[in-house]
C-alpha cells in the first residue's frame, strides 16, 4: 500500500496562491479609477462581445482580470443576486458591500475547498453622492478583500500601473483627463508600440449625476473625441460597442476559439 | 457548495437569462402568482382597487401610450392620482387595467425581467421578446385572475429594428395581439376606442398624438364612472408617454396643462368633442 506524502498545508496554499497570481499576470490590464463625475472603468480588451467591465445594478458595476469563464461566472451571479435583492426589498437596498462580501466567501471558499483555485481578480465599485462616499472594493482569488480609493490596477503589469498612477492622479481629474490618464498608463505597458487603439479598448463610467440607471459604456467615436486627434481611428471596426441586435454569436465563438483566450 | 454569506449555488450554475423563471425555480415565493391556489373559486374582484383606461396610438415618431387616475373600489374612489403607465425599459412602455396591486407586481417583475435579460445578455430583447415574455409573466397570473383579480396591459414600445412605434394587447389568458395604429383597454376601453377612430390618422405630430390620447380618455371618463377625467381643480392630468427612438418619456406636468387646457376650450363649445368630418357628404 502507497503511503501519500505529507505535504504541508502553508504549502499547499502557497501553491494554490502561485498558481492563481501567475494565470492572473498572464492577461491585460483593467484600471477602475474615481473622477470628479463619477467612477471611470477601462479595459484593453480587444473582443466587443467579451467583456471586462460591465453592469451589476443602478450604482454598481463589475471589473474583472484573469479566466473568461469564471469571472464571467461570477458576474452573472451578482447581478441575480442584484436583482433579487432588489425585486424583494428595494432598488435602493442594493449596496455594493453586500455584493463584495458574497463574491469574497465564495472566493474564499472556493480557494480553500477546491484543488484549483479560480484565476480570478474583481473590482466591484459603487458610485455615490460625491468622490468621498465612492466604494471601490478589490477582491482577490483567495477571497480577500480591500477597500480602495481613487483607483486600482489588476492583471498584466498592476505593479508598474499603480505606481504610474499614484503619481498622476488627483481628485480634481474630470473625465477626459482620468481617461487619457488610463489609456497611457495602459499603452505603456501594452505590446502596442504606441497608444492603444480605441477599437481595442473597453470603456464604461459609473456617471454620478445619471438617474438611475448610472451604468454607460463609452463607444468609439466617444472615445475617439475624448482621446482627441492622437487616437488611432477605428478603421477597421464601426461596430459599436453593446449595439443590441449586434450579432454577436458568431464573434464571441471565435474569440473563444482563438488566440486571444488565454489572455483574459 | 453554498457557504453562508456567500453566492448560493443556484446563482452560479443556474443557466437561464430570464430573472422570472430564476424565480420559479429558486424563490417561487416571490412571484405575484404564488397565491391562487391558496384561494377558493369566489370572485374577489371587490377586495381591491381596479385602474381602467389605458389607450395607445402610434404616431409619426413613435407611440403615445396614456392612462387615466382613477382606481376605483366598487362605487367608491379608492385613488384619484394612481399611476398606470410605467417605462418597462428604455424603449418600452406598458399600461395596465385592473386589479392595481396585482397589476403593480406584474409590471415590476416585467421591468427586473428585462433589465435583467440586458444585463446578463449585453443585448436588448426584440420588441417580440418582449412582448412575449409579458405574455408569459401573463399566464401566471390565470388563477388569480379567474377569482376576479385580473390585469390585463397593453404595451407600447419603440422598434428600433423597424423604426416605428409598435402596439401589443393581451388577453388574461396570455393571449398576445399585435394592433395596428391604435387600441384601448379598460372599463372605459370601447368608449375611448370609438373616439380615437375618429380622430386618430397615422403620421399624426407629437402634439396631436398627445391630443387624440387625451380626447380618448376624456370620451372614456364622459361614459364611463370608472375612468377619471381630467382634475383641474387639483391639477390632475391624465398620465402620458412617448416612446421614440430617443427613449421612454412622460409628457411633463407644464406640457399636459396647455394640452389640457386646449382639449378644455374645445369642450366648452362642444361638449362631446371635435367634430369629425363627414367626408364631403
Amino acid at each position: 500500500m502507497s503511503v501519500p506524502f505529507y505535504v504541508s498545508p502553508e504549502q499547499v496554499i502557497k501553491d494554490k496562491a502561485d498558481f492563481a497570481q501567475k494565470g492572473i499576470a498572464r492577461g491585460r490590464s483593467v484600471i477602475v479609477m474615481q473622477y470628479v463625475g463619477g467612477i471611470l472603468l477601462v479595459a484593453e480588451n480587444p473582443s466587443h462581445t467579451l467583456h471586462k467591465v460591465s453592469e451589476i445594478y443602478d450604482k454598481i458595476a463589475f471589473a474583472a482580470v484573469g479566466k473568461y469563464n469564471e469571472f464571467e461566472n461570477m458576474r452573472v451571479a451578482g447581478v441575480r443576486l442584484a436583482d433579487m435583492r432588489g425585486y424583494s426589498y428595494d432598488r435602493s437596498d442594493v449596496t455594493g458591500r453586500s455584493l463584495a462580501n458574497a463574491y469574497a466567501t465564495t472566493l474564499g471558499t472556493i480557494f480553500t475547498e477546491t484543488q484549483k483555485p479560480y484565476e480570478v481578480e474583481l473590482v466591484v465599485a459603487e458610485v455615490g453622492d460625491d468622490l468621498e462616499s465612492d466604494q471601490i472594493y478589490r477582491l482577490r482569488f483567495d477571497g480577500s478583500v480591500a477597500d480602495e480609493r481613487a483607483f486600482v490596477a489588476m492583471g498584466g503589469s498592476a505593479e508598474e500601473l499603480t505606481s504610474e498612477l499614484g503619481r498622476r492622479w488627483n481628485k480634481d481629474v474630470d473625465l477626459q483627463a482620468a481617461l487619457r490618464l488610463c489609456v497611457s498608463a495602459l499603452s505603456s505597458v501594452s505590446a502596442h508600440s504606441e497608444q492603444i487603439p480605441v477599437n481595442q479598448l473597453e470603456v464604461a463610467v459609473l456617471e454620478r449625476d445619471k438617474p438611475r440607471r448610472k451604468f454607460v459604456r463609452l463607444g468609439e467615436d466617444r472615445l475617439a473625441e475624448e482621446l482627441g486627434s492622437d487616437a488611432s481611428p477605428a478603421s477597421t471596426s464601426t461596430v459599436a460597442e453593446d449595439t443590441p441586435g449586434e450579432s454577436g454569436g458568431d464573434v464571441g465563438v471565435s474569440d473563444v476559439a482563438g488566440e486571444n483566450e488565454p489572455e483574459f | 457548495m453554498t457557504v453562508p454569506g456567500g453566492l448560493p449555488n443556484e446563482y452560479l450554475t443556474s443557466t437561464t437569462s430570464s430573472f422570472s423563471e430564476f424565480l420559479r425555480t429558486h424563490n417561487p415565493d416571490l412571484l405575484p402568482s404564488r397565491n391562487a391556489a391558496a384561494m377558493d373559486t369566489a370572485d374577489h374582484g371587490h377586495l381591491a382597487p381596479h385602474g381602467t383606461t389605458i389607450v395607445a396610438a402610434a404616431y409619426a415618431d413613435g407611440v403615445v401610450l396614456a392612462g387615466d387616475r382613477r382606481a376605483t373600489m366598487g362605487n367608491v374612489i379608492a385613488q384619484r392620482d394612481i399611476e398606470k403607465i410605467f417605462a418597462a425599459d428604455e424603449f418600452t412602455g406598458v399600461g395596465i387595467a385592473g386589479s392595481a396591486g396585482i397589476a403593480v407586481d406584474m409590471v415590476r417583475l416585467f421591468q427586473v425581467e428585462l433589465e435583467h435579460y440586458e444585463k446578463i445578455e449585453s443585448t436588448q430583447l426584440s420588441i417580440e421578446g418582449k412582448a412575449n415574455r409579458l405574455a408569459t409573466l401573463l399566464r401566471g397570473n390565470l388563477g388569480l385572475a379567474m377569482q376576479g383579480l385580473a390585469a390585463v396591459p397593453l404595451m407600447a414600445g419603440y422598434d428600433r429594428a423597424g423604426k416605428r412605434g409598435r402596439i401589443f394587447s393581451y388577453d388574461v389568458t396570455g393571449g398576445r395581439y399585435e394592433e395596428h395604429a391604435f387600441h384601448a383597454i379598460g372599463s372605459g376601453g370601447y368608449f375611448a376606442r370609438g373616439s380615437l377612430k375618429k380622430l386618430h390618422s397615422a403620421g399624426q405630430s407629437r402634439p396631436e398624438a398627445i391630443q387624440v390620447a387625451l380626447q380618448a380618455l376624456y370620451d372614456a371618463a364622459d361614459d364611463d364612472s370608472a375612468t377619471g377625467g381630467p382634475d383641474l381643480t387639483r391639477q390632475i392630468f391624465p398620465k402620458i408617454a412617448t416612446i421614440t427612438a430617443r427613449g421612454f418619456a412622460f409628457v411633463d406636468q407644464s406640457e399636459m396643462e396647455q394640452q389640457v387646457t386646449h382639449m378644455m376650450d374645445g369642450r366648452r363649445e362642444r361638449p362631446d368633442g371635435p367634430l369629425a368630418s363627414t367626408g364631403g357628404a
